[in-house]
């Protein structure tokens, strides 16, 4: 049921003429409601590119697998840097694995 | 860019705006952008237009990241050595070799392009690229789509985000641009161009993703499910002449998510084995190639052997060592990040067990396989003024994101010379309030009207191509009977469109982007139909005809008599240009 938004994190980028995950969904599902607070049009028309994650400023929204493919409950969490990205990412288990990468060079013009 | 606008009373309060440039962009992904960096380098003074369907910093295919550029030639090698590789990847063709080699001499500065505006191309110790096959190479591409976005931005293109396309302005039989709607402000947009390029992207969901049956997720598939097939149906409604649409592109993906395989198998050498053990592609394969077979006979493999009762079917990643595991699941997280999520929603190590594996539901897309529009060497269609790149463009597999964005610079060369001494016609009103008509007329008939919903009609449709036109459930194949139902449906699902009926500006893109599939899907059924054959088992199997039959070593080709309404079909030969045997690398 991707993406889960956390309504007491969300503040639908307030001050924003568009939220940020509305900026970076590719399939123009993320809509700021009545409420003031981001929601998905369609969940199962989610493609689960996680790019309105990475794009929250509040780490407010989840990705998760729907139930029928995945169990309960596993969490995976980007941290965006300048140039790098940071993922945790935790298994049914409880088990956390971390990885860290650069995902932009600096360019000297 | 304001949120929703509220649905217009009456046809007459939609907004028109017009917008004039002398080159015009459907689309703004991987070959959108760098056409539109490339004609600022050629003439700045060329004024560029980029109408995209989302927002340009992740929209489309490219939106999730990359974790390979699939082909980057190394040292050593020629162009020419690409397109053998690239011929003998679709089982020796046929293919249009003079458009493989043209991408081929242009795609390493494009990815060279790529690294000099910020992605981190991985290299060895001594500074040299490393190559996870014999021509992919490996990058951190998370932020592929940002990178490529800000470059185009930065070039002077003039971004119209949130504009889905929904037909192409003509001017006596040329395109002069294209008509369009704004999902979120609602109003009706004409632009006006001396030359078009189509660079909207594949076609995703004509068929029923297997993991679309009583889920919470219907677009649990690989390829973009927002690139519907629009800027194949645009040109076909014109009569465009299309290739090879019957070469799908159907892959082996990773069991219930769809994650790609090849980074698995290929990049980590990871053996695909069934439900007995047994190394797959050695045992049945040899003869071609084994692990090194033809993509389609790759991807075809785990299915035959689900089929022959042998299944399930696995990468065996048991045993890799666990610096590789993770370089791995890095990957992954660079393209399709919710896979490791999904391993971790099963709480499984990849290391402790393999990777269970199955093919992907069929996709048209011409940038993987060479489904879509005949072009020139200029990439302009059959139709006068259109221009081609990327996914959209035909005869020319294995582009992939290198191939496609020097496609994209090509496309844009192709335009620019063709639109010198061209004035702007002036746009055929006729026409203009025809399509505005069109496009809004379901969002207009009123919470009364007894019709349907999108969604109803893209299940129908889904449902329809799976088992009748060679869907995952039917293990691709189809016949002769079968696809004659299929067209028969389709006809029918068309004139049910009149039913069709939106809730909202969001609701209005679906109808659209479902009246586009439909038109996509019988074109399709009808190159299905003529290739009486199964040259690539998988891509394209007709259980009638289970054998290569030589007298079809031809492109198949269509196009729809403006006339008539029918689609006609017809062939083109084959020319190999590139000396050595077809069927080998």
């Amino acid at each position: 049921m991707p993406p889960i938004i956390d309504p007491k994190k969300c503040n639908g980028c307030e001050g924003r003429e568009e939220s940020f995950c509305e900026e970076a969904c590719p399939g123009d599902l993320m809509y700021v409601g009545a409420d003031g607070k981001s929601h998905c049009h369609a969940s199962r028309d989610c493609w689960d590119c996680m790019s309105c994650v990475k794009m929250c400023p509040r780490n407010a929204i989840e990705t998760r697998v729907p139930y029928q493919l995945g169990y309960h409950k596993a969490t995976l969490k980007p941290l965006m840097g300048k140039n790098s990205i940071t993922w945790k990412c935790t298994d049914i288990n409880g088990q956390t694995v971390t990885y860290k990468y650069r995902n932009r060079l600096d360019i000297k013009d | 860019m304001p949120r929703m606008a509220q649905n217009p009373p009456s046809l007459d309060a939609v907004e028109t705006v017009r917008v004039d440039c002398d080159i015009l962009i459907i689309g703004g992904g991987n070959a959108g952008c760098f056409s539109a960096v490339e004609a600022a380098k050629i003439d700045p003074s060329l004024k560029v237009v980029i109408m995209e369907k989302a927002q340009i910093m992740r929209s489309g295919a490219c939106s999730a990241g990359m974790d390979a550029i699939n082909t980057y030639i190394p040292e050593g090698k020629t162009p020419e050595d690409l397109v053998r590789w690239c011929r003998s990847q679709v089982g020796g063709g046929p293919i249009r070799e003079d458009l493989a080699l043209s991408n081929a001499k242009e795609l390493n500065e494009s990815v060279d392009d790529l690294e000099r505006w910020g992605l981190p191309i991985l290299r060895d110790e001594n500074g040299k690229i490393r190559y996870r096959g014999a021509w992919d190479i490996s990058i951190h591409g998370e932020q592929l789509k940002p990178i490529m976005a800000e470059k185009a931005i930065e070039a002077g293109a003039e971004v119209y985000n949130r504009v889905a396309c929904t037909q192409l302005l003509m001017d006596n039989g040329r395109c002069a641009g294209a008509l369009g709607f704004g999902v979120r402000d609602g109003k009706f947009y004409v632009f006006r161009a001396k030359a078009t390029i189509n660079a909207t992207g594949g076609a995703a969901g004509l068929y029923k993703s297997y993991t679309a049956d009583a889920t919470d997720s219907h677009h649990q598939i690989w390829m973009c499910p927002y690139c519907v097939g629009t800027g194949y149906a645009v040109g076909i409604r014109q009569g465009a002449e299309m290739t090879s649409m019957e070469q799908r592109w159907v892959a082996t993906r990773t069991k219930d998510f769809c994650g790609p395989v090849d980074t698995i198998s290929v990049g980590y050498k990871a053996p695909i084995i069934n439900a007995k053990g047994e190394r797959i592609m050695q045992k049945r394969y040899a003869h071609l190639g084994a692990d090194k077979a033809p993509r389609y006979i790759r991807a075809n493999a785990p299915m035959e052997e689900w089929l022959a009762g042998r299944g399930p079917t696995y990468c065996d990643t048991r045993g890799m060592k666990p610096e590789l595991a993770e370089q791995m699941m890095t990957d992954y997280l660079n393209e399709r990040p919710s896979f490791v999520l999904f391993l971790a929603s099963r709480g499984q190590d990849p290391v402790k067990e393999p990777i269970e594996i199955y093919g992907s539901d069929p996709y048209i897309v011409g940038g993987h396989t060479q489904s879509g529009f005949w072009v020139d060497l200029d990439r302009m269609t059959t139709v006068p003024g259109l221009f081609a790149a990327g996914e959209t463009a035909g005869g020319n597999p294995n582009k992939f994101v290198g191939g496609c964005a020097a496609e994209g610079k090509l496309a844009l060369r192709g335009a620019a010379d063709y639109i010198k001494n061209l004035v702007l016609p002036e746009p055929d009103a006729a026409q203009v309030a025809a399509e505005k008509a069109r496009v809004f007329e379901p969002l207009l008939r009123g919470e009364d009207f007894d019709g349907l919903k999108a969604l109803e009609m893209e299940e129908r449709l889904q449902r329809l191509m799976d088992e009748y036109a060679g869907g995952t459930s039917q293990f691709y194949r189809t016949n002769e009977e079968r696809l004659d139902y299929a067209l028969k449906h389709l006809t029918m699902l068309r004139e049910q469109t009149k039913y069709l009926k939106a809730a909202d500006l969001h609701d209005l893109m679906s109808v659209h982007e479902v009246i586009d599939r439909i038109d996509v899907a019988e074109v399709l059924c009808h190159h299905l139909k003529f290739r009486k054959e199964t040259r690539w088992q998988g891509w394209q199997t007709r259980s009638d005809y289970p054998e290569v039959d030589p007298a079809y070593d031809c492109h198949v080709e269509s196009r729809r008599n403006l006339e008539t309404g029918e689609i006609e079909t017809f062939t083109r030969p084959y020319e190999q240009l590139v000396p050595g045997d077809r069927y080998k690398p």
